[in-house]
């Protein structure tokens, strides 16, 4: 199968109607009222570390148990929380993202010129 | 057979290159046969996006886990301790960046490059130029980096001593690379990726198995242990080390914490901005499959750099910071001195040919990004303003593919013992810099406009270079790669704590003061198909 470049043929009205939808409006709001928090949190968690890092060096080095520190603690907390928001966003684009695209998509494809 | 003494080799060279020989054997066979069609555009530029999510998760962590990251992470840890610990933690918080805000969005709106979603709607020819140029210089820095590497690499692993030598191993490398970028494709890189990390992952694992049973699967006696032999080292500055604590390499001055913070930025910001990363994106059949890709590359790519936690305070417990430090190859000799210590010659020679395999893997992944980028951003849509035909354009491709191969070993000759361990952190500067604040902009912000791009990825790309240049990785410094000159006005190693947020500001300083307002049309257009995938490139079928 050959491939042209822009290959579906929604016109450019069909795109400026569909952004304006209230239902592709729903999915923009409902990713942007994820993702960007869920950045914020992930980047104000990772500065805090590094900063801790850089500076309180001996507050990291208080020991927990055994040879273990805080250091250390936190930073395979940063594993965690790295793999627990990966978690929670395929959670959330699986219920909540994917469907809302989808509708859309068929729509878009029922209304190609 | 024992341990020689130092500078000289550890293990049976003979065994080191055999393994390797059947891996490229093995890799050379799978490439051919999963190559019998390249000649469309597609199929060589993305392998005709017929990867699964896992395959190309599995194929990223090959692209990404460099020997700069098994090699030098591992050596880091074992002699500085929790400061190498804070790189790997980097390297993977990054990829949130890439799930997040990019990977979807990067699949459905473009078709083979970076430039593809950046110039959707803003002007065509200046923005693919400057993403372009970004591309290939962000590649060019990670494929010298990795090349000389190669060369310190052969004189641990190899025995090969002269520097006549080695050239000639850095020339087969990339020779190899060559062959595996014009026979393979995207769809032969792919698979050497993807067997090439299945190996990294599953050999570092089995060592951190063996390093654990050892301590009878007591991490905390590990560390101490690391601690201990560390204390007890009797070369120069490393007895007073705390390696279980932050500080060893980048405590002390306060230029030097600020460097820490710079690096820091770097990294966890350049991951989703790396030409070669983003390009990966484009293999996979849908977003979703993207998503399910990065999925996969966190949970291997998470697993393992915990492997070489435990494998750089087990070299430091178990060979001895001394040892490593006065092996041929220095900070990067831990993992092989490991492997070895652990498993003689044959897990060494494993370990050496997986580590000669990652940098075959990443180089041929950097070559087919940067011939990509150049044939269809610079060729056919800047020089030959889109009159160009698709076979054309892989036929450019190749050609770049051959002269960037022949470039990577000429450089990789010269810089051969340099100390150009910085470039990997400068390529990560760069992509933070240049590429990420124009690919948020252009995903997210309805108003940004063309002249807003290119302040933005030139400001980034240019300040990086210049303050680099004028830093004491340069010169200046004992360290640096020009040390009997001193013209370094910048005290930073790192340029990114000034040049990613000047980027970011650019890109807002461009936008407001241009009066060129945004096309509402073009932005309808990639924001629905940005965030639905409507009129996304399809999987092609045979």
């Amino acid at each position: 199968m050959a491939t042209t470049d822009r290959q579906p043929v929604n016109t450019a009205q069909q795109f400026v109607d569909m952004q304006a939808s209230p239902e592709f409006q729903e999915l923009r709001t409902r990713l942007r009222r994820f993702v960007f928090p869920m950045t914020a949190f992930f980047l104000i968690w990772y500065a805090t570390y590094v900063l801790l890092g850089a500076f309180a060096t001996d507050f990291m080095a208080t020991p927990v148990f055994g040879n273990v520190n805080v250091g250390l603690l936190i930073g395979l907390g940063q594993f965690l929380t790295t793999f627990l928001i990966t978690g929670i966003y395929v959670r959330f684009a699986n219920r909540e993202l994917d469907p809302r695209a989808a509708a859309i998509r068929a729509e878009m494809a029922g209304t190609e010129r | 057979m024992t341990l020689l003494a130092a500078t000289e080799t550890v293990g049976n060279p003979a065994a080191n290159i055999g393994i390797f020989a059947l891996f490229v054997v093995i890799t050379m066979i799978v490439v051919i046969r999963a190559s019998k069609k390249n000649a469309t555009a597609d199929e060589f530029f993305t392998g005709g996006r017929g990867f699964s999510g896992p395959q190309n998760g599995i194929a990223i962590a090959g692209d990404y886990l460099s020997a700069a990251s098994f090699l030098g992470i591992a050596g880091a840890i074992a002699v500085y301790g929790y400061d190498g610990f804070l790189y790997s933690i980097g390297f993977l918080v990054a990829w949130l960046v890439a799930l997040l805000l990019v990977a979807e969005l990067m699949r459905n709106t473009g078709r083979f490059t970076m430039a593809d979603v950046l110039s959707f709607r803003l002007s065509q020819r200046p923005v693919r130029m400057a993403a372009a140029t970004s591309t290939l210089t962000v590649s060019l820095f990670y494929l010298l980096a990795q090349m000389a590497g190669a060369g310190g690499l052969v004189a641990l692993l190899l025995d090969v001593q002269s520097k006549s030598g080695q050239s000639v191993v850095i020339a087969v490398v990339g020779l190899l690379m060559i062959v595996y970028v014009l026979v393979g494709g995207m769809k032969g890189t792919t698979w050497v990726q993807i067997i090439k990390a299945v190996l990294l992952i599953t050999g570092a694992g089995a060592m951190t198995v063996i390093v654990l049973v050892k301590f009878g699967l007591n991490f905390s006696e590990i560390l101490g242990s690391a601690q201990q032999a560390i204390s007890s080292a009797t070369t120069a500055g490393v007895a007073n080390r705390d390696v279980l604590a932050p500080g060893a390499q980048y405590g002390g001055s306060f230029t030097s914490q600020i460097n820490f913070i710079s690096l820091a930025i770097a990294l966890v910001l350049g991951t989703a901005g790396l030409p070669h990363v983003l390009m990966r994106f484009y293999t996979v059949p849908t977003a979703k499959e993207a998503r399910r890709s990065v999925v996969w590359a966190i949970a291997l790519i998470g697993a393992f750099y915990l492997f070489t936690l435990v494998l750089g305070y087990g070299a430091a417990a178990l060979v001895g910071p001394d040892r490593i430090l006065a092996a041929a190859g220095g900070v990067n000799s831990a993992a092989p001195l490991l492997a070895f210590e652990l498993g003689g010659v044959i897990l060494l020679g494993v370990i050496s040919a997986v580590a000669f395999a990652t940098i075959l893997a990443v180089v041929a992944g950097l070559t087919i990004t940067a011939s990509a980028s150049f044939a269809h951003d610079i060729y056919a849509s800047v020089l030959k303003k889109g009159q160009v035909s698709e076979s054309e354009q892989v036929r450019v491709s190749r050609i770049t593919a051959v002269v960037l191969g022949v470039l990577a070993i000429g450089l990789g000759i010269l810089a051969n013992g340099q100390n150009v361990a910085f470039l990997v952190a400068l390529a990560f500067a760069i992509a933070a810099a240049a590429n990420l604040p124009t690919i948020v902009y252009s995903l997210y912000w309805k108003r940004f406009n063309t002249r807003g791009a290119l302040w933005s990825m030139y400001g980034g790309l240019i300040s990086t270079l210049v303050l680099i240049v004028f830093s004491p990785a340069v010169s200046g410094a004992k360290t640096a790669m020009i040390p009997s000159v001193d013209f370094a006005w910048f005290p930073l190693a790192n340029p990114g704590i000034v040049s990613i947020p000047l980027a970011f500001v650019l890109g807002i300083v461009g936008t407001m003061t241009s009066k060129v307002p945004g096309d509402p049309v073009l932005d309808a257009e990639m924001e629905v198909r940005s965030l639905t995938g409507v009129g996304a490139e399809k999987a092609i079928s045979h």
